[in-house]
């Protein structure tokens, strides 16, 4: 059985939230949710992420930072990669998604409104400048992956988008 | 080799990916506006990173050193067993947009299949990959219905991509050897079921698009077997140039 609850020792979270998404650096990876287990075995930590998606050039160097920052706390560490169960947005914490706010990314949607907004042109995604919902799609890709172009029609600011991916 | 049939499989599966994956990056710089040019190499990255998911798993399998890299950038133009729809050139954005169109309402169909395998490492690649593919999906079938609705040049440009394109679809649903073994062990999708949806949901969004859907019934075949178009050795130099220039190079 498969779970999808993280397992990640106590003593490791500080230091794993030292590590960020290196193209969103206001973003831990405990925020982002990539990390799903943490252990201690025989002194060794084995950490298993989950990318975000499958060409995520990210991931590599999140893995290195990883190993690094848990060398720096005296430890050795096995890096996985595992896909199942597959990284969702949900799994994004409230304070990520303050983070990505306040970085200027609008957070992800629910599913439904996503695809209203991103198939039917509804304005409901919130500026990260001025928070008018008067806002358009502008590309369904946008400068990651993970993301989608947008334009404030009120304070004309461009933004990204953080897609909804479940 | 032991699970020659998994190994085969996989490369079916992978090569797809890879080669349009390929001819998705040659926009790079390139295409028709910043807003497409960064979405059609948003899909190549995509698609290379599905192509690492497979790769990584069939070297798992070969077991006899041979890495992800090797896979992907050491093999003879015959060892690649993509369909020969991918391969087709970026002849104009008509062409680049159906080509993605056609090939991922299949892909989409597939892989919500694929998912129900029991080989759990490809079930698990499948859940990873359809998401990304629904939105592939959504962008290429938004831009088959913009153009064959839009202006008269446009819409007269994206019938004749769909025109040569449709040659290429029927060999999406033929069955290789590996195939019906991996079908039979319920590891592999029966490409066959996916035929009838697939003619049914492209014709609809053609009708969408006020495009006529071409009723001619001459296919072209070959590249599941490693025979393929002239243009695949073109996309092959490009790939492998680095590594056969200078073995065994890393970033």
């Amino acid at each position: 059985m498969i779970s999808t609850e993280q397992n990640i020792d106590k003593r490791l979270i500080a230091i794993l939230e030292q590590v960020s998404d290196p193209e969103i650096p206001v973003l831990s990876i405990m925020d982002m949710g990539v990390v799903r287990s943490a252990v201690i075995e025989d002194d060794i930590v084995n950490v298993e992420i989950t990318p975000t998606y499958s060409g995520c050039p990210a991931m590599d160097v999140i893995g290195d930072d990883i190993k690094k920052a848990l060398k720096d706390a005296g430890y050795q560490s096995n890096i996985d990669l595992i896909l199942h169960p597959a990284w969702t947005t949900d799994w994004i914490t409230p304070r990520g998604r303050k983070a990505l706010e306040d970085y200027g990314i609008a957070a992800p949607l629910d599913a439904e409104a996503d695809k209203d907004v991103l198939l039917n042109g509804k304005r409901i995604v919130k500026c990260t400048n001025c928070g008018s919902q008067n806002t358009r799609l502008v590309s369904q890709f946008g400068s990651t992956a993970c993301k989608a172009q947008f334009q404030c029609d009120d304070c004309q600011e461009p933004f990204d988008y953080f897609k909804c991916l479940k | 080799m032991k699970n020659g049939n998994l190994y085969n499989y996989i490369l079916g599966i992978a090569d797809n990916s890879l080669i349009l994956g390929q001819r998705m990056g040659e926009l790079c710089g390139h295409g028709p506006s910043l807003e497409t040019d960064i979405a059609c190499t948003n899909i190549s990255l995509d698609l290379f990173g599905q192509v690492r998911s497979y790769f990584q798993y069939a070297s798992k399998i070969a077991g006899d050193g041979r890495t992800e890299d090797d896979i992907a950038m050491l093999r003879k133009e015959r060892d690649y067993k993509n369909v020969l729809l991918v391969e087709q050139p970026n002849t104009d954005f008509a062409y680049t947009l159906g080509r993605q169109f056609l090939f991922d309402v299949y892909h989409l169909a597939f892989l919500k299949e694929l998912q129900k395998s029991t080989d759990l490492t490809l079930s698990a690649i499948a859940n990873k990959c359809v998401k990304e593919v629904s939105y592939h999906e959504r962008f290429s079938s938004d831009w088959v219905k913009r153009l064959g609705d839009g202006t008269d040049e446009s819409k007269e440009k994206m019938q004749t991509a769909i025109n040569d394109l449709w040659t290429y679809t029927d060999e999406l649903f033929h069955q290789t050897e590996a195939d019906k073994t991996m079908v039979a062990e319920g590891i592999g999708v029966d490409v066959t079921k996916l035929k009838d949806s697939y003619y049914r949901e492209v014709s609809q969004i053609l009708e969408e698009a006020t495009l006529q859907v071409p009723e001619s019934k001459y296919f072209q075949k070959g590249g599941k077997q490693g025979i393929h178009t002239e243009h695949l050795g073109y996309i092959l130099a490009e790939l492998q140039y680095m590594q056969r220039a200078y073995p065994n190079m890393e970033w």
